[in-house]
C-alpha cells in the first residue's frame, strides 16, 4: 500500500546541512495502523509530511497506492492529496467557519456539489459524534471536540490513508483515549490505513499494529507492537517501553527496598500473551521453600494481546532463591534480577 | 439654533461640501480596498517561506509601497498633477483629488493587509494544502476570511486617515469640508464656519470608527 524507499531529507540551514530523515525504508500494509514513535527532533514530523508531499524527499521515493507521491506535482499532487487525510496536533481548523463549514471545506476543494456536500457533512458529524454542535465555531469547542472536527474533515473525501501528526499530544489523557477509540473504530469500519506519529508509547500500545522507532532521523527498529514490548532491541526502544511498564516511583521504591533488605532478591517478571494466564507464582511457592513478596504488578492491553510486568521480592536462603530463579527462567516469562544501582 | 451659533453657515453650501467629502472618501476607499488587498497579498505571498516566495518581486513591491508611504501627502498631490491632469482631465474638484488619495493611501493599507495575513495560522494554510487546495482557494477561502477582522479594522483606520487627506486636498482645490472650512471659514474670517466644518468632519470620523468597530466585532469568531 505505502512504501518508503531509502527516503532522505536534508535541510540547508545557516549552521550547515541537517539530515532530518536518514535513509528510511518502511512498507505499510493496507488497513494497518502504523505508529512512528520518537522524541521531538527525531525527524518523525518531517517524515510524515513527506507522505502527502508537504515536504519533498532529497533522496528516495514514497509510493502510496501505486502513485509516486515524491514525484508528482501540480494538479496531480492536489488530486492525490484529496485521498490522503491529515490531522494535526493543534487541529488547524478555520476559526472563521462553523463546525459544519470546516468539515465541508475539503469537499469544496474537491468540487463536490452543494447538495451532496450537505449530506456528506451530516454523515461525518454523526460519525465523529458532534451532533448538536454543527453551528458552533471552533473557539466554542473543547480540544477533543476540535480534534473530532479535524478527523471528520480529514475523512470527508473518503481517503485511503489518514496521517496523524501528534494528533493527541495537545489533549488530556481521557480525551486522548476517546480520540484513539474513534480512530480505532474508523480503522475497523472503513479499513482505513492510519499512520500516526507520537512521542507517547501509550498511543502506540493502544491502537497500533506495528511501530517504527525513530532516533536522529533513522528508523532504528520496526516491529509489531507486541514484539517491541517483548523484545526491545535498542536503548531508545527500551526507554519508550518503560514509559508504560515501569513507573518512576515504583523504581524509586524498589531502590529503597534494596537498601533496606539486603536479604532476598528483587525480580522483575514480564509476561506476554498467554503466559499472563498461567499460575507461575503459586507453582513457585509450592516447589521452592521461599516466600514471595509482591511489590507491584501491571498489565497492559495491546491490539494483539496483553503484556504484563510483576515485581516480586524473593525471601529465603540464597540457594533456594537461585533455584527459584532457575525455575522462573524455564517458563515463558522474562526474568530480570534487579540489583543495586 | 444653528443660525444663532453659526451665523455665517450656509446650509446648502455645507451639504454640498459634505457630499464632496463623502464622495472623495467613498470612491477612493473602494479603489484603496482593491489595490491594498492586491498589494498586501503580493507582499505576503512573495515573502520568505510563502507560496510564491520571490525575493526580488517582494523587494520591488516593498520598495514602491515604502516610497509612496513616505512622501508627504501635500507633496504627493503636487507631484501627481501631470498624472492627474492626464487621466482626470482636470486638477480641481473632487474627482481630481482621487488619484492622489488612492495612490497616497493604498500602500499604507497594503501594509496593514499584509500584517493581517501574516497573523493567519500557518498550520491552517498547511492543512488546506494537505487537502489539495489550489493557491486561489487558499487565498479566497483561507487567507482572506481568516484575516477579515484585520482587513476591516485596517480599512477603518485608512478611511479615517483618508477623511483627513480629503481636507488637505480641499485646501488646494479639491472641494469638500476641508475646502469649506478653509475657503469659506478661514479666508473670509468666519471662524464659526471653520468650527462648523470641523465638527462635521469629526462626526464623519466617529461614524466611520463606529461602523468599522461594529463590523470587526461581528466578524471575529476567535
Amino acid at each position: 500500500m505505502i512504501s518508503l524507499n531509502n527516503v532522505t531529507k536534508v535541510f540547508k540551514t545557516k549552521s550547515g546541512m541537517i539530515t532530518a530523515v536518514d535513509n528510511v525504508k518502511i512498507n505499510i500494509k493496507e488497513g494497518e495502523i502504523f505508529g512512528i514513535i520518537g522524541y521531538s527532533g527525531a525527524g518523525k514530523s518531517t517524515l510524515v509530511r513527506m507522505f502527502n508531499g508537504l515536504e519533498r524527499p532529497t533522496k528516495g521515493t514514497i509510493t502510496i497506492d501505486g502513485k509516486e507521491i515524491s514525484k508528482i506535482r501540480g494538479a496531480e499532487l492536489r488530486k492525490a492529496r484529496q485521498e490522503i487525510g491529515m490531522i494535526f496536533q493543534h487541529f488547524n481548523l478555520l476559526w472563521s467557519r462553523t463546525v459544519r463549514d470546516n468539515i465541508s471545506f475539503p469537499l469544496e476543494i474537491a468540487g463536490v456539489p452543494k447538495v451532496k456536500r450537505k449530506k456528506r457533512v451530516e454523515e461525518l458529524i454523526k460519525l465523529v459524534g458532534l451532533e448538536g454542535r454543527e453551528d458552533a465555531y471552533p473557539s466554542q469547542l473543547s480540544g477533543g471536540q476540535k480534534q473530532r472536527v479535524g478527523i471528520a474533515r480529514a475523512l470527508a473525501n473518503n481517503p485511503k490513508v489518514l496521517l496523524c501528526d501528534e494528533a493527541t499530544s495537545a489533549l488530556d489523557p481521557e480525551t486522548t483515549d476517546s480520540i484513539l477509540d474513534l480512530l480505532l473504530d474508523i480503522n475497523k469500519k472503513m479499513g482505513l490505513t492510519i499512520i500516526l506519529i507520537t512521542h507517547e508509547m501509550h498511543v502506540i500500545r493502544k491502537i497500533a499494529h506495528r511501530v517504527a522507532v525513530m532516533e536522529n532521523g533513522k528508523v532504528v527498529e520496526v516491529a509489531p507492537v507486541m514484539e517491541i514490548f517483548k523484545n526491545p532491541k535498542t536503548d531508545i526502544t527500551k526507554r519508550f517501553v518503560q514509559q508504560i511498564t515501569d513507573e518512576e516511583e515504583t523504581m524509586e521504591a524498589v531502590q529503597h527496598l534494596l537498601e533496606k533488605y539486603s536479604t532476598g532478591k528483587i525480580v522483575k517478571l514480564t509476561f506476554i500473551g498467554e503466559t499472563a494466564e498461567q499460575p507461575i507464582i503459586s507453582e513457585l511457592i509450592k516447589e521452592q521453600s521461599i516466600s514471595i513478596n509482591i511489590l507491584q504488578g501491571k498489565i497492559s492491553q495491546t491490539r494483539t494481546g496483553s503484556y504484563g510486568t510483576l515485581l516480586i521480592q524473593l525471601v529465603g536462603d540464597t540457594e533456594h532463591i537461585d533455584k527459584a530463579i532457575e525455575q522462573l527462567k524455564k517458563q515463558q516469562v522474562g526474568v530480570e534480577v534487579i540489583s543495586h544501582d | 439654533m444653528i443660525e444663532a451659533l453659526f451665523p455665517n453657515v450656509e446650509m446648502d453650501k455645507f451639504w454640498e461640501k459634505t457630499y464632496e467629502t463623502l464622495y472623495m472618501t467613498g470612491i477612493s476607499l473602494v479603489f484603496i480596498f482593491i489595490f491594498g488587498i492586491l498589494l498586501g497579498l503580493l507582499l505576503f505571498l512573495t515573502s520568505k517561506g510563502n507560496i510564491w516566495h520571490n525575493q526580488f518581486i517582494n523587494w520591488m513591491i516593498a520598495a514602491v509601497v515604502n516610497i509612496f508611504r513616505a512622501i508627504p501627502f501635500v507633496i504627493l498631490i503636487i507631484l501627481l498633477i501631470p498624472f492627474t491632469k492626464g487621466i482626470m482631465g482636470t486638477m480641481i474638484g473632487p474627482n481630481a483629488a482621487l488619484p492622489a488619495l488612492i495612490i497616497g493611501s493604498a500602500p499604507f493599507y497594503a501594509r496593514m493587509v499584509e500584517i493581517g495575513l501574516r497573523e493567519v495560522n500557518k498550520g491552517v494554510i498547511e492543512a488546506a494544502q494537505a487537502m489539495g487546495a489550489r493557491t486561489s482557494t487558499i487565498i479566497f477561502k483561507v487567507l482572506l476570511p481568516e484575516s477579515m477582522p484585520a482587513i476591516v479594522s485596517g480599512l477603518t483606520v485608512t478611511a479615517i486617515a483618508l477623511v483627513g487627506y480629503t481636507a488637505i486636498a480641499g485646501i488646494i482645490g479639491a472641494g469638500g469640508l476641508g475646502n469649506y472650512a478653509h475657503q469659506y471659514g478661514f479666508v473670509r474670517g468666519n471662524n464659526d464656519v471653520t468650527l462648523f466644518g470641523t465638527i462635521a468632519i469629526l462626526i464623519i470620523v466617529f461614524i466611520i470608527q463606529f461602523i468599522g468597530d461594529f463590523i470587526t466585532k461581528r466578524l471575529d469568531k476567535r
